[in-house]
């Protein structure tokens, strides 16, 4: 009898609608701030939309412009393949080694775990940006160290080969949420499977390889995937460091996107290149999630 | 062999401080050129400064640009951050209970929105976004900030908030409808104060984040009085970069205050979301 009732009562908790009053004001989020937005804006790319005058259909042209007679738009695409392919395995490697090392049974871990998460915290902010136009300056901090070894003044803000890996020291500097989701993947890499191994007679780099490393392959996915799609929107810093020079060496997709649709006014052509940006990163993804299953190792294969 | 092992030690420790000392010392440095001369900042390698400034950077740079002060720069923050916050972590715990508790029609579908949306680059939205708040007069206002936050757009935080309800025992909440609770009280009673160290670090990250945004800010809002920190640190640096280093340092150091107490006070809890939630940042 109870158990029945507990059925008919679990059949109500379950109501269809009760789940959806709690998604009310999501649900309106939704449809209103992210699919109209999202469907506006792939009509927009097929307009010449500016926000001061009627806009009209160009079809194709928008991407047609940018694919074959923008030259900005090929100096920020290529700038920002380089920013990508630059900072994302630098800061993951650097994350996951200061990550191992932690796990070597570290005393202090909080202190030295809450001082690597700092710069991570404060990283995105115009103070730290300010910093380090500062720090890199012609005159900055760093060169007065370089000078005192005799070395310099090196030009790492005005200089179009330098500018990039600048602005890329200062993504790097922020490994710490990508290093403490390492170091959480790691504490729970089952000790048992690690000293069986050991005895076994597998060295540490041995161990490392075949048994740690697939075990937190799924957080290195995870990491890839967002540092990834955070580098490719890259705006602060390169705004406020440099302003994209010099000779736009640091003009990231981010920044051109701006300034078509916020000081050029050019919307509809700003829109076309978002999508592109778009897909671009859809592709990252998907080749990502496809290649995942031959070097991600999921212990229990399921999740939702 | 002990000896072997305990050099290594030692020399573990000595890098891991080492890390440490450049992690910080941007900041020292800052801290320290505060304190410093104009002359004394780009001359002296030393991190603190030589002779002491006091603290006449901070109240000449506290003064701002024209006439708007930096009184006014941080209480916008504070007007535009906290509600911001307060919104988020509430409309996301409602749209996370719903997705971790109630069978429904399209939740697939409607989950595949949640996550679909993290991966989505914001600048795909943002310029119908403008538009559309442009068309309602939002523009130079915080509504722009405070709606998209009351309708959970933070698809992040109702990520996050989901994977901690879903860790829940669902025989809490069961037990308690039994006893005659709804499902609202059965929200506010029994899964938010359960939820504590969750929606605790969706505020940190949230309130930081939020913080510390600029480009939002530099789109929305125009007028110098209703500047957050962000927008009236910048104007003061590009008015006056080439005279006034320790002051832009002095306000640059408050900008980051607070941030850092909040990171400070959240510690406890901020680890154990992150572990248990994941992190983009």
């Amino acid at each position: 009898m109870l158990s029945s009732k507990i059925k008919s009562k679990k059949t109500s908790l379950n109501n269809q609608n009760t789940g959806y009053y709690f998604l009310i004001p999501w649900l309106i989020g939704l449809v209103s701030l992210q699919i109209y937005p999202f469907a506006a804006s792939l009509y927009y790319s097929f307009t010449d939309y500016s926000i001061v005058r009627s806009h009209s259909f160009i079809g194709l042209s928008n991407y047609i412009t940018m694919l074959t007679s923008d030259s900005l738009f090929r100096k920020a695409l290529k700038v920002t393949s380089i920013y990508v392919i630059f900072t994302v395995p630098l800061k993951l490697s650097f994350a996951l080694f200061i990550a191992i090392l932690l796990n070597l049974r570290v005393r202090f871990i909080n202190a030295f775990r809450t001082i690597y998460y700092l710069p991570s915290i404060l990283g995105a902010s115009v103070g730290i940006a300010i910093l380090w136009r500062f720090l890199f300056n012609n005159q900055g901090y760093i060169n007065v160290l370089l000078s005192k070894i005799n070395i310099g003044p090196i030009n790492f803000i005005g200089s179009p080969d330098l500018a990039i890996y600048t602005i890329s020291s200062l993504a790097v500097w922020q490994y710490g949420s990508a290093m403490i989701l390492f170091l959480a993947a790691l504490q729970q890499v089952p000790q048992e499977l690690v000293e069986a191994a050991k005895i076994d007679g597998a060295g540490r780099i041995r161990v490392f390889r075949s048994i740690t490393f697939p075990m937190i392959t799924p957080i290195l996915f995870f990491n890839l995937i967002m540092q990834t799609i955070n580098a490719f929107q890259e705006f602060t810093s390169p705004f406020l460091i440099t302003g994209g020079g010099p000779i736009h060496s640091t003009y990231l997709y981010g920044l051109m996107l701006y300034e078509n649709a916020f000081s050029y006014l050019k919307m509809g052509y700003a829109s076309a290149q978002s999508w592109f940006l778009f897909i671009v990163i859809l592709i990252f993804t998907l080749l990502v999630f496809k290649s995942s299953t031959y070097w991600t190792h999921y212990q229990d294969g399921d999740d939702f | 062999m002990v000896n072997t092992a305990k050099f290594q030690r030692i020399f573990l420790y000595l890098f891991l401080i080492c890390i440490a000392f450049i992690m910080v010392f941007p900041l020292i440095w800052m801290l320290g050129s505060s304190f410093k001369s104009n002359t004394e900042i780009f001359s002296s390698s030393s991190l603190l400064p030589k002779t002491w400034n006091g603290f006449g950077a901070y109240v000449e740079g506290w003064k701002g640009v024209g006439r708007v002060t930096y009184n006014t720069f941080f209480s916008n923050s504070f007007m535009l951050v906290i509600p911001t916050v307060v919104l988020t972590v509430i409309s996301s715990a409602l749209t996370a209970y719903a997705f971790a508790r109630f069978k429904f029609k399209f939740k697939k579908l409607l989950f595949a929105f949640v996550i679909g949306s993290i991966l989505l680059p914001t600048e795909v939205l943002i310029v119908p976004q403008y538009i559309m708040f442009n068309k309602f007069k939002w523009l130079d206002s915080y509504l722009p900030f405070f709606v998209p936050a009351g309708l959970a757009t933070y698809s992040f935080f109702v990520f996050m908030l989901l994977q901690f309800i879903r860790g829940i025992p669902r025989e809490i909440d069961e037990a308690a409808y039994i006893d005659g609770c709804s499902p609202s009280r059965i929200f506010l009673r029994i899964i938010l104060p359960l939820s504590k160290p969750a929606l605790f670090s969706a505020a940190v990250f949230q309130f930081v984040w939020r913080w510390n945004d600029f480009f939002n800010p530099l789109i929305y809002i125009t007028s110098v009085s209703k500047f957050p920190v962000s927008l009236g640190l910048r104007m003061a640096v590009d008015v006056g970069e080439m005279v006034n280093w320790n002051q832009n340092m002095a306000m640059g150091i408050l900008s980051l205050i607070p941030p850092i107490i909040v990171y400070i006070f959240a510690l406890k809890y901020f680890v154990e979301g992150i572990a248990t939630s994941g992190l983009k940042g």
